[in-house]
């Protein structure tokens, strides 16, 4: 049985639908994300989760349990939220006490479980120290072990690394992958970086507009984007709108405006004349002045109208012969060669594999 | 114009003026505390034309006497008492006044502030008379209230004229000071850190008591230093509401200067009020200070 059931669960504010009719089943020791941009939800729901706020409609169900009318007090899960909300009067070790004194945890175990809760962070002997005597990241972790130390049944993250610099939000996300793998209890985890959602989470829901767009593993929401809207938000991605030509078992012929006919890999029920999205990631795409891949079953001829130099790789804008635009991401990692490859105007070729593009139903 | 010219234009005036309306004054009375009442001014001369029979000179004379009868340190003792009860009281009522404005849309929270100064509006004497009138024995509320006893079996009881209406009078004139303090540190509180509470286990009095409570000392103290400190030397709500044995200090304070025309003496007592207030505001300040916000 899943630890966390979330049935239909519906929250509006006057006319706006902020989460509409969302199902989802989260499983004990599950790392979850749920990605969205702002206003898409997610922040409503973590907040029904926590019991901040209500459904409209729907129940939340916690290891079976019905969470109506359960004040937030009452529910075994804790949050960390992206203020962090430590308590500046207290001192680490009384805001990381704080949760074993409301559960009457006897005085004299007090002090070693909070030591041992500031070894998980990796903040020992610290808690004397004042909130505002600590950098972001210490704070941070002061908020986790906060909410871990009497160890909930589901711990709530609210953008948690959205306040710090990127260096230390890239390491605190390691951080927070081992001690949840350490500890064992289910994350669930608010964020609108794409990147953060990917590297962390077992399992991502895709929001946008109150709705869950797609429900799956890193991997397959990448590779695998079952609409527009989740392709567009998830990394680079070409989109172009297209119309089945033909189709046949090994695959489709699309016509695409301005780039011409393109072979891409086969999907489920398609007809013929059906219009559509192909979604291209652009480290997809191959670059040379003149390419010889044989595999390469989509070529194009083009020139270089800009690129965007970003250190490990260089992102391409190439404009073919039709007229269309195909964004390219090359890495820059050839031995030899400056950093950059091609300068606007620079005849070139582009080409990809028939299994590169991901055909998408409108 | 450089940074240190700026600033003392900015802080010049005001500094001016404090010195020419406060710290003058009070050297003055430092000054009369240590010399002989005249005959006919309120102050004999410190220089004396050499004449024996003048009186002229510095004294401990009026100190001696404010130590040897224990009557003016009861007197301390009896303002200082009325003066706590009268910043407990504010602080018991102005709290839940000063939270409900806090936590109330942000669009009535302005309304709210200016209906606790609307008293402000009208002299404070005039407030005062009204409360006489209130009080006094033909008021529907001592009326009202001597019929209640009277449920019980209760003599009637006057109202008017009493200690409980001199601290009826004292709360209601002090009451905005410890309001004032006390929202606008309630105002600031990150409403974050009692959701925090509240999700890590906290019940609403948990949270009231270890979150918002703490949190609002710093408020706490300045309200019960605004409170307090006047309360110790006010004169007028003993005059008008206490009756005859109702005097505190400042009532003293008063008579030695414009009844008695005992100036070294009123300068004493004054000097010994002023000392209590600024110990009392010391104290406040250091326990605000040791809070970390």
């Amino acid at each position: 049985m899943a630890l966390l059931e979330i049935r239909n669960v519906t929250r509006r504010f006057g006319d706006f639908v902020a989460v509409d009719g969302v199902s989802l089943s989260i499983g004990a020791g599950e790392f979850f994300t749920l990605l969205g941009p702002s206003g898409c939800g997610k922040t409503t729901l973590l907040r029904m989760i926590a019991g901040f706020d209500a459904p409209d409609g729907g129940a939340i169900l916690l290891d079976g349990q019905d969470m109506t009318g359960v004040p937030p007090e009452a529910r075994d899960i804790h949050t960390v939220f992206q203020s962090y909300a430590l308590f500046p009067h207290m001192t680490v070790a009384d805001n990381i006490a704080f949760p074993l004194r409301m559960a009457k945890c006897p005085p004299g175990e007090i002090p070693a479980r909070v030591e041992e809760a500031l070894d998980d962070v990796s903040l020992p002997g610290m808690g004397k120290r004042f909130p505002n005597e600590l950098s972001g990241g210490q704070r941070q972790r002061v908020a986790v072990a906060r909410a871990l130390i009497n160890r909930p049944k589901l711990l709530l993250l609210d953008e948690p690394l959205a306040a710090l610099d990127a260096k230390l939000r890239e390491r605190m996300q390691l951080e927070l992958i081992t001690l949840q793998k350490e500890i064992g209890i289910t994350f669930v985890y608010v964020t609108h970086d794409q990147e953060e959602a990917l590297a962390l989470s077992h399992r991502i829901a895709v929001m946008n507009k109150g709705k869950v767009e797609q429900l799956d593993e890193p991997a397959k929401i990448y590779g695998f984007p079952k609409n527009r809207f989740v392709a567009d938000f998830i990394g680079e991605c070409n989109l172009f709108d297209c119309t089945v030509a033909a189709h046949d078992a090994g695959g489709l012929d699309l016509a695409i405006e301005g780039l011409g006919k393109v072979r891409s890999a086969g999907a489920e029920n398609v007809v013929q004349g059906a219009k559509g999205t192909l979604a291209l990631r652009p480290e997809k795409v191959a670059i040379g002045r003149e390419l010889n891949a044989a595999d390469c079953v989509n070529r194009f001829h083009g020139k270089v109208f800009d690129y965007l130099y970003t250190g490990d790789v260089t992102l391409y804008i190439v404009e073919v012969e039709g007229g269309q635009r195909v964004e390219v991401m090359l890495p820059n990692n050839a031995v030899g060669r400056s950093s950059k490859f091609f300068e606007p105007g620079d005849a070139v070729q582009i080409g990809w594999r028939d299994d590169a593009g991901h055909y998408l139903h409108d | 114009m450089n940074a240190r010219a700026q600033k003392w234009l900015v802080s010049g005036p005001p500094l001016v003026y404090l010195l020419f309306f406060f710290a003058i004054p009070t050297l003055i009375m430092v000054v009369a505390s240590f010399r002989f009442p005249g005959d006919y001014d309120p102050l004999a001369p410190i220089f004396g034309t050499g004449n024996p029979d003048e009186v002229a000179g510095l004294t401990l004379e009026s100190y001696q006497r404010f130590f040897a009868d224990p009557i003016y340190l009861e007197l301390f003792l009896k303002s200082f008492l009325y003066a706590t009860a009268t910043t407990l009281l504010c602080l018991l009522l102005a709290y839940p006044l000063a939270l409900m404005i806090a936590r109330s849309p942000k669009r009535y929270r302005d309304i709210l502030v200016l209906l606790v100064i609307l008293p402000f509006w009208s002299n404070f004497l005039i407030r005062v008379y009204a409360w006489m009138i209130i009080l006094g024995e033909q008021s529907v509320f001592a009326k009202g209230f001597n019929g209640f006893l009277g449920l019980f079996g209760l003599d009637p009881m006057p109202l008017l004229f009493t200690p409980l209406a001199v601290l009826i009078g004292l709360v209601y004139v002090h009451l905005p000071f410890m309001v004032l303090p006390l929202y606008a540190n309630l105002e600031k509180h990150d409403p974050a850190l009692l959701d925090a509470a509240q999700d890590l286990g906290a019940p609403a009095w948990q949270r009231f008591w270890r979150i918002t409570f703490p949190l609002s000392l710093p408020g706490v103290y300045a309200g019960a230093a605004l409170v307090f400190i006047p309360a110790l030397g006010i004169f007028a709500i003993p005059d008008l509401l206490g009756g005859t044995d109702g005097i505190l200090i400042g009532n003293l304070i008063k008579q030695q200067f414009l009844e008695a025309r005992d100036w070294p003496f009123g300068g004493v007592l004054s000097m010994v009020l002023t000392a209590a207030a600024i110990g009392f505001a010391g104290i406040a300040a250091w326990f605000a200070r040791r809070q970390r916000v």
